[in-house]
């Protein structure tokens, strides 16, 4: 097990390096000329300056392994400086710097980054925690009307899409009802009770969007992988021997389903972010998906180079993890 | 003894004979197909009936109700809802089914020729490996973004966003029917009738073309349907973000984009584009989950 988590690993380091460089390639291919908003007053000896300033004047190899240099050495160690305070080198390095606001692209994710994850990670949570009891209930009563509805709702959950979820939901609650805000004002700090009431409020209708989304799809997991299960010898062997019911399902049937459930969890985590983009932007959250989006709109490459690589990488770990965690869980794979 | 003559008794039945009879047993399924056909035929030939032109403007007849003359109401600008509806799901049907096609085209030719030819397989799974860990939603929006106005300049404004948006569905989402393929390819090459096939002097592209595709059918036909419907959501999702079709050439997705603007005047605007999707995916993943019961072996009866 620990060599392969060992060789996975440094497999996921050319993939990563191969997607950074496709990223890369992309953007710089794309005729789009990041010059191309400013006013066509500027005279041409001071747009080659600005270019100059940019560093896009350096042959494309050149700005490749730069932006490596400055995203995989330079950040990292701000990071530890700053959470440590330990100073290796001297301490003053060149970051990868946004064009449109000139700071540096981390400082930037590092503030959008915590709304992203509540939001996100709550309507995860819930998703998970919801999933659970339904699939198994809706599998061990199959064609039941609990089973029937369980499986409707999360046909219905899983191809509606979250854009017209979250618009239905804001004409129904914040329109007719007007229960809760239909944008969500990041500027709020919770200090008091009143504060976090309000805090709460704002944030029922993206949790509850994507809480919906993230349900249906696993409850679809949970129900097939339990109805594979409760059909096998082994658990006609326990009922036999006169285990009661509670823990056949509980204990047997119920441990051995959540084995390719929990792969798929992992799994989700990284395309949940993705779907947070469009969430996001519905609700007005200022997270990553929203500094995504205007990082596109206002073809802030370096922003949008680092923000895309950082959703790819995501993706590479929470793969990792779930082919780890597989492993782990079940005794019977064997990877070596 | 008593077998051979109830087979006698029975009708002859083909293939696709037992499959449809599968297929109807499903109720969703059968229930979606009628909703899908219903959908396509308001969509198609709903404009005959319904003749008011969608980017006809009547500033007059802005923001309206319900009424006869206008069934789904008015926008901003006094297009009529109902025509903009039916003329945008024309156009989110045709990248589904475009970029289902592609996209079906491309994981078929990387399947079978990883399952093969076996000096490909390991390059081409990790192409797909690759693909697989692209981050797809960020990836399009830059993709759209970058070369949306070369390719409107090359083939006008409605042609030239189309093939951006189909070709970019397409490309990015062929890695699952892919993989899929390739196992089936795995599973069937060893069997007897393509070493028969291959000894009786047959050329490998004959083998692939007429003994190994029909056998990979099934799966590539539930990845089909199931590839609709994830092309149509990410159509409107990129319309949703404002970097698919514009405004005067609406999709579905982007009349819910333009609608939620307008959500308190008029929220009709969003709720008839939003159910067409929803009901169009919907019941395009009920027929999905039909057809792979109705082609799965085990569930063959007989």
């Amino acid at each position: 097990m620990f060599t392969y988590t060992i060789r996975r690993l440094l497999f996921a380091i050319p993939t990563l390096l191969v997607i950074s460089f496709v990223i890369f390639a992309l953007l710089d291919l794309a005729p789009a000329d990041p010059l191309a908003n400013l006013p066509l007053t500027i005279p041409p000896e001071v747009r080659e300056k600005m270019r100059e300033a940019m560093g896009l004047n350096q042959p494309f190899l050149v700005r490749y392994l730069l932006w490596l240099k400055q995203f995989f050495i330079n950040e990292p160690l701000n990071i530890l400086q700053e959470m440590t305070g330990i100073v290796i080198g001297d301490g003053d390095r060149l970051r990868v710097l946004s064009w449109a606001t000139r700071a540096p692209v981390v400082d930037l994710i590092v503030q959008r980054m915590p709304q992203t994850l509540w939001v996100v990670g709550l309507s995860y949570l819930f998703g998970v925690i919801l999933a659970i009891p339904i699939g198994v209930i809706s599998a061990y009563k199959q064609y039941s009307i609990f089973d029937q509805i369980g499986t409707f709702i999360s046909m219905v959950g899983y191809s509606v899409p979250t854009f017209f979820t979250g618009v239905l939901l804001i004409v129904i609650f914040s329109g007719y009802l007007q229960w809760f805000p239909s944008v969500y004002d990041t500027n709020l700090e919770v200090r008091d009770w009143s504060s976090f009431v309000a805090q709460v409020r704002q944030m029922v209708l993206p949790v509850t969007v994507l809480t919906l989304y993230n349900t249906s799809q696993i409850v679809r997991f949970v129900r097939a992988s339990m109805l594979d299960n409760l059909h096998q010898d082994y658990v006609r062997t326990a009922r036999a021997k006169g285990v009661k019911e509670k823990t056949v399902l509980l204990v047997h049937v119920l441990r051995n389903s959540l084995i390719p459930v929990v792969t798929v969890i992992a799994l989700g985590v990284p395309t949940i972010f993705s779907g947070a983009i469009i969430t996001e932007q519905i609700f007005r959250v200022n997270g990553l998906g929203q500094l995504l989006i205007s990082a596109i709109e206002g073809a802030d490459l370096p922003l949008v180079q680092t923000l895309t690589f950082i959703f790819a990488f995501l993706i590479v770990l929470f793969n990792l993890i779930a082919d780890v965690l597989y492993g782990i869980l079940d005794p019977r794979i064997r990877y070596d | 003894m008593t077998d051979a003559t109830y087979i006698e008794d029975e009708k002859p039945t083909s293939v696709w004979g037992d499959i449809w009879r599968q297929f109807r047993a499903h109720k969703g399924g059968v229930a979606g197909l009628v909703v899908f056909l219903i959908i396509l035929f308001t969509v198609y030939v709903g404009p005959f009936i319904h003749t008011i032109d969608p980017n006809k403007i009547d500033i007059r007849a802005k923001n309206q109700g319900p009424s006869l003359a206008h069934p789904f109401g008015t926008d901003n600008l006094g297009h009529d809802m109902l025509a903009q509806v039916m003329a945008g799901g024309q156009i989110s049907l045709a990248v589904g089914i475009t970029a289902m096609l592609l996209a079906l085209f491309l994981g078929t030719l990387v399947g079978v020729t990883s399952g093969y030819f076996r000096r490909l397989d390991g390059p081409l799974m990790r192409v797909t490996d690759l693909f697989l860990a692209l981050p797809l939603l960020p990836v399009l929006l830059v993709v759209i973004l970058l070369f949306r106005d070369s390719l409107r300049s090359t083939f006008g404004p409605e042609t030239g966003i189309f093939i951006l948006i189909v070709f970019v569905i397409g490309i990015t989402s062929w890695m699952h029917t892919a993989r899929i393929v390739r196992g089936d390819v795995l599973a069937v090459k060893n069997q007897e009738f393509i070493l028969a096939a291959k000894s009786a002097g047959i050329r490998e592209f004959r083998i692939i073309l007429r003994h190994l595709l029909p056998n990979v059918m099934s799966s590539i036909m539930v990845s089909a349907t199931l590839g609709i419907a994830s092309a149509i959501i990410t159509e409107s999702a990129l319309s949703f973000l404002g970097l698919g079709f514009p405004s005067d050439f609406p999709t579905w997705g982007r009349l819910l984009y333009d609608g939620a603007n307008f959500l308190q005047i008029t929220p009709a605007r969003v709720f008839w584009p939003g159910l067409a999707i929803s009901l169009t995916v919907l019941s395009i993943n009920y027929i999905g989950d039909a057809v792979r019961d109705a082609l799965d072996p085990r569930m063959l009866k007989r």
